[in-house]
């Protein structure tokens, strides 16, 4: 059978690659550079009978998001810079209720309304910490317009499976360049469907985790089960508590349940690694430069190698640790002022010399720059 | 007491509730919950929707699909509700801080685009969780924690800015008249599209202290004395509505309901 090709910008295939995984609800608000997801959305939802809504803005796109996936629909969202800071406060509410969405943040130049059109790497820490209060992150870095398309259907997969929302931190580069996408055949991969209750809706504890996994079943609206959703700390009822052992029992739990899974979440990518004596480590739209840079200089015998973190949160420590061997001295190029850059320190501090390359103007960073890096420090 | 059928609606679990001894939110609690029975709805097929504040910790006492979210959004979470389920009774909880303040975006666009909601906005003039600071529906010279010397901001008329902007049914009653209530809170449900039922009732607590109405009784009497129906109102000028609650139905019209635009348009984009 021949594959089913597109030509599509990457913001195209985030849009579709919601729709593969399931999501028939978006609730948004236009913004450079992520709007196309929203166009998209608004042709593409209601031949599929699912439901499109521009809000009155940022706030009350992820609030409607929310609300359609509590009554039971696979939603998402998407904006950028200004509007990933809108959003942060009900990002914590989904963390808090325990509400799968997925929320795409094409990273565009900040603060504040910065460079609307021109890219960066400036919102990685945002995607961590942005919201107030702990709660484990799950954030994917596409790199490819095809990565575009199949990580948006991992965090559906991940939002379903862990109960909260999860992040793609595409970027303005990614988002609309233009590339080949092999689309696959529908049923040739995963998808994950949030856990249904197993019992009767007057035995149903709608916080009650499962000790296997952390996770409560989720009932939708509308199905039957009667149950409250909040944004106070709450115990295994839903009701808000002052009791400290339920207070603690419920934080924990919400870091837990990814921590414990972390090794099924991370995603990673390598490139010539393998006795490297200097590994550059770059995603997002710097990895496509950073991996020609890297192969350019092995032509030219440099002993250099590239990590790629495709999931920026969980960060793949452990994994880097492996990758970076017994290289002496490790590039970190970002589009903002060193970012990522602390986690590999966190990871490497002590056994390598860790180099910052940032590029704030707007630009990209080229492979001829970071080929330049790499000689420098050869 | 609440009658018989009545107290399964309620999660009694979940008592006490946080309102002070002698709150209006009982009063309002009890007529929606009298509305949605006599109306024959079911708990399963409900949402009470909320944001932040003592009239939003009311979803939680209420044994149906409950929602209690952040500060003045909860309208854009039951509009996702809605949407994607239609065929669900959605109510909106909300009080006059979080409807006109940081939620007057949501509320108007609500209104604007006449989704099947229910709000019920359940105004004392104040904030009273967080310890009684001006709330944009403050009457002008009210004393208030974050207004001293007196509020000289002008308050907002809620039935006023729900009719400009477009909702299908508004009405206000005050707790005083908790049958009223009840008649127009059942009307705001059965309408299709949006409608706003502004119930004025009183925090004794944090407004009444400052402004010469300590107890639930002054403030009780104060209704029943100061409500004057909207036909009495036309005939009164401005001068003689100073300080009066005109209570009645403001707006009670048909037009194009959200939801049911959206379906029509899936239908025409499938064919």
């Amino acid at each position: 059978m021949p594959k089913k090709l597109a030509f599509w910008q990457g913001n195209m295939a985030v849009a579709m690659g919601g729709i593969a995984a399931g999501c028939r609800f978006f609730g948004g608000y236009p913004i450079t550079p992520s709007s196309e997801i929203a166009e998209v959305m608004a042709e593409e939802l209601p031949k599929i009978n699912g439901r499109f809504i521009q809000m009155e803005d940022e706030i009350g796109g992820i609030a409607a998001t929310i609300g359609a996936s509590i009554a039971g629909y696979k939603a998402m969202t998407a904006t950028s810079g200004p509007g990933f800071s809108l959003k942060q406060e009900n990002l914590g509410l989904a963390y808090m209720a325990e509400i799968p969405i997925v929320v795409i943040d094409v990273m565009r130049g900040g603060p504040s309304t910065g460079l609307p059109t021109r890219v960066s790497q400036q919102d990685v820490m945002q995607a961590r910490w942005g919201t107030h209060g702990d709660h484990g992150t799950i954030a994917y870095a596409p790199s490819s317009v095809q990565e575009c398309f199949e990580l948006t259907i991992d965090a559906f997969n991940m939002a379903e499976r862990f109960r909260q929302p999860v992040l793609v931190m595409s970027d303005e580069v990614i988002g609309h360049m233009r590339e080949k996408v092999v689309i696959p055949e529908p049923g040739s991969y995963p998808i994950v469907d949030r856990k249904r209750p197993k019992v009767s809706p007057e035995e149903f504890v709608p916080y009650l985790a499962d000790p296997a996994d952390d996770v409560p079943a989720m009932a939708s609206f509308g199905d039957g089960y009667r149950w409250h959703v909040t944004g106070l700390t709450h115990n295994d009822y839903g009701f808000p508590t002052n009791e400290p052992e339920e207070i603690g029992k419920k934080h924990l739990r919400l870091v837990r349940k990814v921590e414990r899974f972390r090794d099924e979440i991370v995603k990673y990518d390598l490139e010539q690694t393998e006795g490297a004596e200097i590994l550059v480590v770059s995603y997002g739209c710097v990895a496509r430069s950073a991996v020609r840079a890297v192969r350019e200089a092995r032509a030219k015998g440099i002993r250099v190698g590239h990590f790629r973190p495709i999931t920026l949160w969980p960060f793949p420590d452990k994994e880097l640790i492996q990758a970076a061997g017994q290289a002496k001295k490790v590039i970190v190029p970002e589009l903002n002022c060193g970012q990522m850059i602390s986690e590999v320190k966190i990871a490497l501090g002590c056994k390598a010399e860790i180099i910052p390359s940032n590029l704030v103007n707007g630009e990209i960073l080229r492979p001829h720059e970071i080929l330049a890096t790499i000689e420098e420090v050869a | 007491m609440p009658r018989e059928e009545i107290k399964p609606w309620l999660r009694t679990r979940f008592f006490p509730h946080i309102w002070c001894p002698g709150c209006g939110h009982g009063i309002i609690l009890h007529a929606i919950l009298r509305s949605l029975v006599d109306l024959g709805k079911t708990r399963e097929e409900t949402v009470i929707a909320s944001g932040i504040g003592c009239s939003s910790r009311m979803p939680g006492y209420i044994n149906a699909n409950t929602v209690h979210t952040t500060h003045g959004r909860s309208l854009a979470f039951a509009t996702g509700i809605k949407l994607a389920k239609p065929e669900l009774t959605v109510i909106d909880v909300m009080g006059d801080g979080d409807c006109t303040a940081i939620g007057g975006n949501h509320f108007i666009h609500a209104c604007r685009r006449n989704i099947d909601i229910t709000a019920i906005v359940m105004n004392n003039n104040i904030y009273g969780i967080t310890g009684g600071q001006a709330s944009p529906t403050t009457p002008v010279g009210a004393r208030a924690t974050t207004a001293p010397y007196g509020a000289i901001d002008t308050p907002f008329d809620i039935c006023r800015l729900a009719e400009g902007a477009g909702a299908s049914y508004v009405a206000r009653a005050t707790i005083a008249q908790p049958v009223l209530c009840e008649q127009y809170i059942k009307k705001a449900i059965q309408k299709k599209g949006f409608s706003v039922v502004e119930i004025i009732t009183h925090c004794h607590t944090q407004f009444g202290r400052k402004n010469k109405r300590p107890n639930p009784v002054d403030n009780l009497i104060f209704f029943k004395e100061n409500s004057i129906p909207k036909a009495k109102a036309k005939e009164m000028t401005e001068e003689e509505k100073k300080g009066k609650i005109v209570i009645g139905e403001f707006v009670d019209r048909e037009g194009l309901e959200y939801t049911e635009a959206y379906l029509k348009l899936i239908e025409r984009v499938r064919g």
